[in-house]
């Protein structure tokens, strides 16, 4: 059966069925999640040689590995053998693999180096195989991205606007660096990934999901996607959607309120940005970090990086840590702290998040009205002076932007 | 009482009997019940990844000063808390007990745990090694630390907004 992507996205209302239908689930897989550039981590993961860490691409196990020269690789973790797992560690440091099940040995960059008794196959280097390698990884501002196409548009056309946003979480760093040290938080729901990446720009969602935690904790940020809000949310082109909240921020006008704090409370960072800025420090300090959801699966919720993980149509892996700014130690322990508070299984806002993914797909069981409705703003958007499209700070702009782009991966006919 | 410890260390059967007072406070959601057990310097803490993680360095599924848990427990009272309204019903297990350690007036103990949780999403079974700080005090016992090492910390989890 042929899936009618034209038919089940429409400018207004998508189908149910993408979310529940497994054959679409083996299709995205292809098409986007083997193809296109995926965030698999970050350089600072693996920051000495020899460094690995096991990563996914997808449902695809993968170890990102650090050689002897400084590259970062990405190897699928399977024997050339066998098929079996050559990495069973989270994370170590070794220049090679040795699968367990007959003693291949591969290096840290894939070749195969030896396997015993060798002269079962004529000698030594007889054998022209090694361990599948990801056939493209690139890095933009340290987060490493693979694309299982070996041809296609660089990552630089991928990220296209969205490289900007993650500009703007860089420089908030006084080395001009941000780490991914902490670990990851892994958090299952059993909800389709779709759901996921829609909620991350959905403006219209936190006062209503997240107003126990606002209520008890008098935070500012339900106030930031009312409807008297100046944020916006921008459908950055490529799938790629941002809450842009520096209106609300500007108008604030003080330094470190986007993290809900004062400069007073961090006057190491803030003395260390303003020796390196100057004037445009304060630009900085107040603007903040971004929220900004790159397709399909990097999540930067200003303080937290997100990395979302497809595992079958009604399952999905939410990875997450907390933003480490090199050369900030009095910030970092604060945005650990902040962190750790808000994310993850018990996090204060996202187990919420996760529990609406999860009714969510239950209650599309049901067979009518078949529809799920993405109007909101439609009647209210703009082009911005950059040529994106924008709506309110509560507005289905960025959702939108998300399906236009899908459609357009899923629809190719050279992907099949 | 006439143990070892003298008049600061806790019995066992002390001990047994707050962690399982403890433990039905929790499963039974009586979120005033449980936070009054707290001490002020209290810690709440959840690892992830693995047991020994450095937590000012590291991410934590919970990582709660006493501030946080009175916060984490306003959230649950107010009703909205989604991931807990309606509650998890729910029921956990305590053995292995076992005095770890008495430094003056607190008692470290530890124990094995096993929770059933059944919810709209179905049922979910988690277990671990808790290790308390009990603390004696003029009207009772409280508790000063508790770490809950699950044994599927490196794996991911389902959302875990009860209290564990």
């Amino acid at each position: 059966m042929t899936v009618r992507y034209s038919e089940l996205i429409q400018p207004e209302r998508v189908h149910g069925s993408l979310y529940t239908d497994p054959g679409v689930f083996a299709e995205e897989l292809e098409r986007i999640w083997y193809r296109t550039w995926v965030c698999v981590g970050h350089v600072s993961e693996v920051a000495r040689p020899g460094d690995y860490v096991r990563k996914a691409v997808g449902t695809q196990d993968v170890i990102m590995t650090r050689s002897a020269d400084g590259e970062v690789s990405l190897l699928l973790n399977r024997c050339a053998h066998r098929g079996n797992l050559v990495c069973e560690d989270a994370r170590g440091n070794s220049s090679s693999f040795r699968c367990p099940y007959h003693g291949w040995t591969y290096r840290n960059t894939g070749e195969l180096l030896g396997y015993p008794y060798n002269q079962g196959y004529g000698g030594k280097g007889k054998l022209s195989l090694g361990l599948g390698r990801v056939p493209r990884v690139d890095t933009y501002q340290g987060f490493v991205f693979a694309s299982f196409a070996a041809d296609g548009p660089s990552l630089k056309e991928h990220l296209g606007a969205a490289a900007g946003e993650l500009d703007r979480l860089a420089r908030l760093s006084p080395e001009g660096e941000i780490e991914l040290t902490a670990g990851w938080l892994k958090h299952r729901a059993k909800a389709n990934w779709k759901l996921l990446v829609e909620n991350e720009t959905d403006g219209y969602h936190p006062q209503f999901v997240h107003g126990s935690v606002f209520s008890v904790t008098g935070s500012h940020i339900g106030s930031l996607y009312s409807d008297k809000s100046t944020a916006v949310t921008r459908d950055l082109g490529g799938g790629h959607s941002e809450n842009d909240l520096r209106p609300e921020f500007r108008r604030m006008g003080t330094p470190m309120a986007w993290f809900g704090t004062s400069e007073a409370k961090v006057p190491e960072y803030v003395r260390k940005m303003r020796e390196l800025h100057g004037e445009q420090a304060e630009e900085i300090l107040i603007e903040g970090a971004p929220h900004v959801m790159v397709f399909p699966n990097l999540f930067v919720a200003e303080i937290s990086v997100f990395m979302i993980q497809p595992v079958a149509v009604d399952e999905t892996v939410q990875h997450v840590t907390a933003v480490q700014l090199k050369g900030a130690p009095d910030m970092n322990r604060r945005l650990l702290s902040q962190c750790v508070g808000s994310v993850g299984p018990a996090g204060m806002l996202l187990a919420d998040d996760s529990e609406m993914y999860e009714r969510n797909q239950r209650g599309m069981a049901a067979r009518m009205p078949e529809w799920l409705d993405i109007r909101r703003g439609v009647g209210r958007e703009r082009v911005d002076e950059n040529g994106f499209r924008v709506g309110t700070a509560n507005d289905e702009t960025g959702m939108r932007g998300f399906w236009s782009h899908y459609r357009s991966l899923m629809e190719r006919e050279d992907a099949q | 009482m006439s143990s070892l410890a003298g008049h600061t260390g806790l019995d066992l059967h002390e001990i047994e009997e707050f962690l399982y007072r403890e433990a039905r406070l929790a499963d039974e959601h009586d979120y005033d019940g449980w936070e009054a057990l707290w001490t002020d310097d209290a810690l709440y803490w959840v690892p992830a990844g693995g047991p020994d993680i450095d937590p000012e360095r590291q991410m934590s599924v919970i990582y709660d000063n006493r501030s946080r848990i009175s916060t984490r427990i306003s959230q649950l009272k107010t009703g909205k808390r989604y991931s807990q309204s309606p509650p998890s019903n729910m029921r956990r297990l305590i053995s292995n007990v076992e005095v770890v350690a008495v430094e003056g007036t607190d008692t470290v103990a530890g124990a094995n745990f096993l929770l059933v949780e059944s919810r709209e999403r179905g049922t979910t079974l988690w277990a671990g090694r808790t290790t308390y700080r009990l603390r004696r005090v003029e009207d009772g016992i409280r508790l000063a630390y508790k770490k809950v090492v699950l044994v599927n910390s490196a794996e991911a989890l389902s959302t875990l907004s009860f209290l564990i």
